[in-house]
């Protein structure tokens, strides 16, 4: 306890708070890393959101939810890809258009599932581990996706710093000429790490609607996803980063709801922006502290690639 | 229907025009409604969507009726009312507080039509009032959740500080501390009306304060559903029965009936008696009904609460009544003195006793 807040509870509160957009971004930072910006993040989300629901209430798994999920988020961006690798269409304007387009169909969607209670989502059992003074509650007492996100962004982190795959990837992103100049098939590419992205963003949404609320709605990822955004952005697109991104909004988030039930007299509005406050002020030390070096970016961030260029 | 759909009518309507459809002679009353949430919240906008069926179910072709859900309070507010009144809807109902003031704007603009806009204290000549006394629901709520308590910590999400919730959190506060004196009241103010990632938050938030007891004055059922995984937490349904948590989490309810008060008000319409008025109904006339109170209620808890609801719609108890004082420790009601009604619609303290502080 430090002045009236459980700092464990907080803790354990903010890994599952944070879970949805962690994995959210976890996929955008792949996406981006490949040189492509989607900025459907929110409406892979709802999508995996909606589709997960109506999976595991059909089956009755939350784990074929989930699969349902990715697969769903990972549908959209994949048409993402189609219009805007083959077309060649603009990408801030594509991927807006995703968001509002997945926010639509999953109203549609889930008309029939409004009211409708999923599966429970079991936690892991850790025994005995689970009774560790501090670290029992904090790393033992969640469900499995928790740990799944976790390991997802130790991988991405891995095969992006230290295999072939993940140079490629990198390479594409930083320069699609040259990539393809030396026999990288840049598309390909491209297609893998949105479908990457979208599953992630899908699964993540499937989080929100299965596990944290634990019910469908309307529009119920309420900005998630561009969160997710700015949470890649925050990160300077590593994948260490991202997780302490994500914690800290996470924690910010449910450290403002905690602080009102503790009674504390704090401002409501005040607590309520301060993720987004420190967000801004994160992203401005980090544009002056890459003033004169190379910026963080990926360089063909957001640019087409056509062969014939 | 929603703003993408709202386009398409739109241009259907405008289309019509241009093509000088005439006026049918006997036309329905075309009655417009407008929803802070989807009609499947299951709360809030779900028992004012089953309002406007029932003025369909007992008026037939006589009316149209049509409906906008999801409309944020603020600037949209008014450009969904004012595509209503322009669409030929000449009684339409703004089902939240924020309508407020779009309603009186768009109300300006077109006198002929009138306006009902629920939970308001602003009126004009086509402008009426409605609102329902919730927080004699949420005395007997108080008066379980006093009894039912092992924490004595009782745990409140709020949407706004605005005068509606203010009434529930000082009626649940002071009919749980007559029934047991150690209660504590916790409040988190969630800063919507919908928004189920957020209340579902909010409910973890005073579920990990040790609260078991969670009132909620948000619209969705996501409270609900973090108070059942709790396991031992128990909850009221709001504005809707939410029966599918009973018997528990969700022990009893307080449902607002606005099928009567509609179907009078379309009436009034139909046959031109239909006048500016601000009503506030309770449980006497039935706007307030409580459902019905689940099996994890011990017995004498049950009884006492049914007893309290009877006194109240027979009009022999006011929630409010004296002696209270404010939470700074003024006199506000002497012994035996009941509020106003004029008092309690502009209800701006908490009573005394609750800790929490009252956001500005």
């Amino acid at each position: 306890m430090m002045g009236g807040i459980d700092i464990i509870v907080l803790i354990a509160t903010l890994m599952a708070a944070s879970t949805p957009v962690l994995l959210a971004a976890t996929g955008e930072l792949v996406a981006e890393k490949s040189g492509v910006l989607n900025l459907g993040v929110e409406g892979m989300m709802i999508m995996g959101a909606v589709g997960g629901f109506a999976v595991a209430t059909a089956t009755g798994s939350p784990v074929l939810g989930f699969a349902a999920g990715a697969v769903a988020g990972a549908l959209l961006a994949l048409l993402f890809a189609v219009l805007t690798q083959i077309f060649l269409s603009n990408q801030v304007a594509t991927g807006l258009a995703l968001t509002l387009f997945g926010l639509g169909l999953s109203a549609l969607i889930g008309k029939g599932y409004e009211g409708v209670r999923p599966p429970p989502t079991a936690k892991l059992e850790f025994g005995p581990l689970a009774d560790i003074p501090v670290l029992g509650p904090i790393l033992f007492s969640h469900d499995w996706v928790v740990y799944a996100s976790l390991v997802l962004v130790a991988l991405t982190w891995a095969v992006l710093k230290y295999t072939r795959a993940g140079l490629i990837l990198r390479a594409v992103g930083e320069s699609h000429d040259a990539a393809h100049a030396l026999g990288y098939r840049v598309v390909a590419v491209r297609f893998a790490a949105l479908a990457y992205g979208g599953a992630l963003a899908g699964m993540g949404g499937a989080y929100l609607s299965l596990v944290r609320v634990p019910q469908w709605t309307e529009g119920m990822t309420a900005g998630a996803g561009w969160i997710a955004l700015a949470i890649v952005v925050f990160a300077s697109w590593r994948a260490e980063r991202v997780l302490i991104g994500a914690y800290l909004f996470g924690g910010i988030t449910a450290l403002q709801l905690q602080l009102q039930a503790a009674g504390y007299a704090i401002p409501v509005h005040l607590l309520s922006m301060a993720p987004y406050v420190i967000t801004i002020i994160v992203l401005v030390i980090l544009s002056a502290a890459h003033r004169h070096g190379v910026a963080a970016a990926p360089a063909a961030l957001g640019r087409s690639f056509h062969a014939s260029n | 229907m929603n703003r993408r759909s709202f386009l398409a009518t739109t241009a259907i309507a405008a289309l019509a025009s241009a093509a000088g459809l005439p006026a049918l002679a006997a036309d329905p009353l075309k009655v417009g409604f407008i929803y802070v949430g989807p009609v499947g919240d299951m709360g809030w906008s779900y028992q004012h969507d089953l309002g406007r069926r029932a003025i369909e179910a007992e008026y037939g072709d006589k009316v149209v009726t049509t409906f906008m859900e999801s409309v944020p309070e603020g600037p949209d507010a008014e450009r969904a009312l004012t595509q209503l009144a322009l669409e030929g809807n000449t009684l339409i109902f703004a089902t939240s507080f924020g309508y407020m003031d779009a309603v009186m704007n768009v109300a300006a603009k077109f006198p002929n039509v009138k306006f009902e806009h629920a939970t308001g204290y602003k009126s004009a000549d086509n402008v009426a009032t409605y609102d329902a006394k919730f927080f004699q629901g949420r005395a007997i709520q108080g008066t379980i959740g006093g009894r039912m308590t092992k924490t004595n910590k009782i745990g409140y999400i709020g949407s706004f500080p605005i005068p509606e919730v203010i009434q529930g959190i000082n009626a649940a506060y002071i009919h749980a501390k007559k029934v047991n004196p150690d209660v504590e009241m916790k409040v988190v103010w969630a800063y919507t009306w919908f928004d189920p990632a957020k209340e579902a938050d909010a409910a973890a938030a005073l579920i990990a304060e040790g609260v078991d007891v969670l009132l909620q004055h948000t619209d969705s059922t996501a409270p609900q559903a973090k108070a059942q995984e709790a396991g031992n937490v128990i909850t009221f349904g709001q504005a809707s029965d939410m029966s599918a948590f009973a018997p528990m989490p969700r022990v009893s309810s307080t449902i607002d009936n606005w099928a009567p008060y509609y179907i009078k008000r379309v009436g009034a319409m139909l046959d031109g008696s239909w006048k500016s008025e601000a009503t506030w109904g309770g449980i006497d006339t039935g706007m307030v009904e409580i459902g019905e109170i689940s099996s994890a209620v011990p017995e004498e808890v049950k009884a006492e609460a049914l007893a309290l609801k009877d006194k109240i719609a027979a009009g022999e108890y006011h929630p409010f009544t004296g002696p209270l004082n404010k939470q700074d420790g003024s006199a506000w009601l002497a012994e035996g003195v009941m509020a106003e009604d004029g008092e309690l619609a502009g209800m701006n303290f908490f009573v005394e006793g609750i800790t929490a502080e009252l956001p500005k």
